[in-house]
């Protein structure tokens, strides 16, 4: 039988691990961009406060880029040691993907990565940038292949079960490689990044400026975020958008779920902007609606519905029924039966076996479930709606907010009236850690709203644990939460250091903090 | 020409292509990090050995990466087996690494010299421990693993939390981690001599001449005792190699000097023990002749040599099952589909040989002697 507690605590720590890790991605991602960026003015420029601008924020970009690493070593080898059934059943195509990464984009980020932070004295500027530029380069095309492989955790395309083999296969790499989800999910996910730097960049800048320190500094660092974060911005929600379209069309249960809509409405269907949402009643107490949003965010049209909860249990219902017959005609197949009709009976229901393994949760042998424990299983294809349901709506709002953000920094900028506004850049320091609230908020949306799947309609994440006991993961998850725990806090000590002690901290004489240096070039004039 | 079958094996080819890579990449600043607290005396030479490799260990630690990932690509049964088989030893691994990227890029990011020292020390234990256990691992891998497998092909072990842990630590997987530690710090020290302030390079000199004599005395002590002490695994029937894979379908049992079978079968295979034995006798003495650049890539071959025997002495196993032997995973019966296979055949064929070729580049970038007066001009720059 299925040992819950178990199973909870492989999520936990899934999730802690996973979360954790991404702390840290989103800013290498969009910083190595920012740092492209002004490597190139500097090249082109020749101006040195340019230079002083790369090198300074690629020393808050090697602090965060090192626990990147590090807990991203965990991610690499997670899913062997916790979750090996699952491992072993979709490694055939989740394993390729992961693969690549690791030759395609972590070989390129990781040696390009020393000469970034090593190497500027021995290359040519030119060189120097085309280090950058890889580096760069590297760290986004591993978003694309980790992305690629939790599209297909999302929407299983290309890939079909073997009974004899036991697990899933790959069918079609192309399909894998352009699932719709994936290419979606990469976009948004690499913008995020962007907007995580650039408000990290923003924010730290304007710090020096209501300090009134290196300003030439600050402002050029300023303008660079304020450009980057509202072109990013802008990408993370219309691309935001396309996700909720392609989750009407494949993610059907996580978007009902997210919307907290029970019932089927009539199309097109309203948007909840605001809801109570009662798990247990399978109903809202209170609803704030736009109408016709949703229909027309989810179909692109006025006139196709998009299906409630309670509709696609009904449909879910089904497919568990199928999921029986799956599971019964599977067994006899892998008991030896190698006769033509139960093969075919096997073929004609395979794609519900991940429904029919539901039951697992409340029988041995899913033939021998009762009518309550189907009804109980359709009903476990549903997550849990409140948390999603708000989780959702603080993402976006937040996307929001930054967005605004990056817009008026940049026109109060653009028109030479930023320090009038001092009120700003106190909201965009007090605002650095939004965008890690937002990809956090992100990624729970998407994974845990892929509940109670570990792979969509394919494989229950209760079933996909390792063969382990509580002590293990006991063990383990301490060791993590102490290791992690120790590490961050010295991270965030050495960040807080370094950008409060700024680019005085590459001891080039200019800078505010370093005493000896000519009056005016301490205090120089913005322009 | 690709069937599945030779792809099956071109995998075994490949994976262990991936993990001596490793060994000779990572492995070098491994070594590295055992000889940092003993090699440098004060905190400039230590500053001088972390950044012979500083720009370098990252990119080598990816090879392990890769070959995690195409463990898990080619050989999905593998790596839910292994990784989930040896929870608490990978846990310490993983653990140990984590010193290694916060290690080496914030030590000298402080001037207390307590913060330093803590960090060389977390770099110290960074090489030795993940050395430590990888050869356990291999020790154990050569005596057979106590897992089976269920009817669903989903892996169970013999005990759990630290009783799985403990019976891994028996005294042949202890010489086989000895023997690990021993050809990393003999690598990492030839690196020294090579790269490193002629200071430090004399003293890891002085320390190659007695790894030079540890590493083929305990391998050959390994091997007596294999033939002697350890059953091998061997295959009594099974499905065609060419079949889907099925790790159920096969019969095994467990015979003295069966891991010594492919010498008969394959006698030019005897030539990766002699290279395990020779090369490391061979970079001691070109190292003496203070050719430790050479040296290097003798101790590449030998390291080459010493896993390709442990490999070449299980084929066709790749995990064998001490309880349930017919469940041991081989390179027939636990790899990927055809497809996944051959894409990731392409994958490896396009993409190693660029990944050489930058990786060469970037240490071509860096190349030269890392003196104590660099680093006092670069304080603040260097690691």
């Amino acid at each position: 039988m299925i040992d819950q507690t178990f199973v909870d605590l492989s999520r936990w720590q899934f999730a802690a691990v996973a979360m954790y890790h991404f702390l840290f991605v989103p800013l290498t991602l969009g910083l190595s961009w920012i740092l492209v960026i002004m490597e190139s003015v500097y090249v082109m420029t020749g101006k040195e406060v340019y230079r002083d601008m790369s090198r300074f924020w690629t020393k808050l970009f090697a602090i965060n880029f090192a626990l990147g690493v590090t807990t991203g070593l965990t991610m690499e080898f997670q899913f062997g040691t916790n979750w090996a059934y699952y491992s072993h059943y979709v490694g055939d195509v989740f394993g390729a993907p992961l693969a690549i990464e690791g030759l395609m984009a972590f070989f390129l980020e990781s040696t390009f990565v020393g000469l970034l932070l090593l190497g500027r004295d021995r290359l040519t500027k030119v060189k120097y940038l085309g280090v950058v530029f890889m580096t760069a380069l590297g760290t986004n095309l591993s978003a694309l292949w980790i992305l690629v492989a939790n599209g297909w955790m999302q929407n299983p395309v290309g890939a079909e079960f073997s009974a004899e083999t036991m697990r899933m296969e790959m069918t079609d790499f192309w399909a894998v490689l352009f699932n719709p989800v994936a290419q979606v999910k990469f976009i948004h996910t690499v913008a995020a990044g962007y907007v995580t730097a650039s408000m990290f960049v923003i924010g730290i800048s304007a710090w020096y400026i209501l300090k009134g320190r290196d300003l030439a500094f600050a402002k050029r660092s300023f303008a660079v975020a304020a450009g980057f974060g509202l072109a990013s911005a802008l990408s993370v929600i219309v691309l935001g958008d396309e996700s909720g379209y392609e989750l009407g069309d494949v993610q059907k249960m996580k978007l009902a779920a997210i919307e907290a809509e029970w019932h089927t409405q009539q199309a097109p269907a309203n948007f909840n902007v605001i809801a109570l949402p009662d798990q247990e009643n399978r109903t809202n107490r209170f609803e704030i609606q736009i109408p016709w949003a949703m229909g027309l965010i989810a179909t692109r049209s006025l006139d196709k519905e998009v299906p409630g909860i309670t509709e696609l249990v009904a449909k879910n219902e089904i497919r568990v029924r199928s999921g029986i017959t799956a599971y019964a005609t599977l067994e006899k197949l892998r008991a030896g039966d190698k006769s033509e009709a139960t093969r075919s009976l096997f073929d004609q229901h395979k794609r519900d076996l991940g429904y029919g393994l539901l039951l697992k949760r409340y029988v041995e042998d899913p033939a021998k479930a009762s009518e309550e424990q189907i009804k109980k299983a359709a009903w476990d294809s549903v997550p849990y709606v409140p948390y999603l349901f708000w989780s959702f709506r603080i993402m976006v709002g937040l996307g929001f907010a930054m967005l605004g953000m990056f817009g008026l920094s940049f026109y109060l900028l653009a028109r030479g009236r930023l320090e009038q506004n001092r009120w700003l850049l106190h909201l965009l320091v007090w605002s650095i850690p939004l965008p890690w609230l937002a990809c956090e908020l992100g990624w729970f949306v998407a994974e845990y709203g892929r509940q109670p799947w570990a792979i969509g309609e394919v494989l229950p994440t209760f079933l996909a644990t390792s063969a382990l006991t509580t002590t293990d993961i006991i063990t383990s998850m301490a060791a993590y939460l102490v290791f992690y725990s120790v590490l961050l806090a010295i991270e965030m000590y050495l960040m807080f250091r370094f950008a409060r002690l700024g680019p005085s901290s590459l001891h080039t004489g200019r800078y505010h903090h370093e005493r000896g240096a000519p009056m005016t070039a301490r205090f120089q004039p913005a322009e | 020409m690709l069937d599945y079958e030779t792809l099956k094996l071109v995998w075994w080819v490949l994976v262990g292509v991936l993990l001596i890579g490793f060994a000779i990449a990572d492995g070098m600043d491994m070594g590295v990090g055992m000889l940092l607290p003993f090699l440098g005396k004060n905190d400039a030479e230590r500053r001088v050995i972390i950044n012979t490799v500083g720009p370098h260990w990252d990119g080598n630690q990816v090879w392990l990466i890769t070959a995690g990932g195409a463990i898990f690509a080619a050989w999905p049964a593998v790596y839910a087996a292994a990784f989930s088989g040896f929870y608490l030893a990978m846990l310490l691994v993983l653990v140990a690494l984590f010193f290694r990227p916060v290690g080496f890029d914030y030590r000298s990011k402080l001037e207390n010299p307590k913060w330093r020292n803590a960090w060389d020390w977390g770099l110290f234990v960074g090489g030795l421990v993940p050395a430590l256990i990888f050869g356990v691992a291999f020790g154990n891998l050569l005596q057979g693993v106590p897992f089976h497998l269920d009817r669903f092909l989903k892996p169970h072990f013999e005990g759990s939390f630290i009783w799985a842990l403990l019976p891994l630590l028996n005294p042949f997987a202890l010489l086989a981690g000895a023997i690990s530690v021993a050809m990393l710090a003999l690598h990492g020290a030839l690196w020294l001599q090579m790269r490193a302030d002629t200071v430090i390079a004399d003293r890891a000199r002085s320390a190659i001449g007695s790894l030079g004599l540890v590493v083929p005395a305990a391998f050959a002590l390994g091997g007596i005792w294999l033939w002697l002490g350890i059953d091998g695994y061997r295959i009594v029937s099974e499905p065609a190699h060419s079949a889907l894979p099925n790790p159920l379908a096969k019969e095994v049992v467990r015979a003295a000097g069966a891991w010594f079978d492919i010498y008969a079968k394959l006698p030019v295979a005897m030539l990766l023990p002699i290279t395990g034995l020779l090369m490391p006798l061979a970079a001691r003495q070109l190292s003496r002749a203070g050719r430790p650049g050479i040296g290097f890539v003798a101790s590449s071959l030998g390291m080459t040599g010493i896993i390709g025997t442990a490999g070449a002495a299980m084929f066709p196993f790749l995990l064998p099952s001490s309880t349930q032997p017919n469940a041991s995973l081989t390179v027939w019966d636990a790899a990927s589909s055809h497809l996944t296979l051959k894409i990731m055949f392409f994958a490896v064929l396009i993409f190693l040989p660029i990944v050489l070729a930058y990786t060469l580049w970037a240490y071509r970038a860096m190349w030269g002697r890392v003196t104590l007066a660099q680093i006092e001009a670069n304080k603040h720059s260097a690691y």
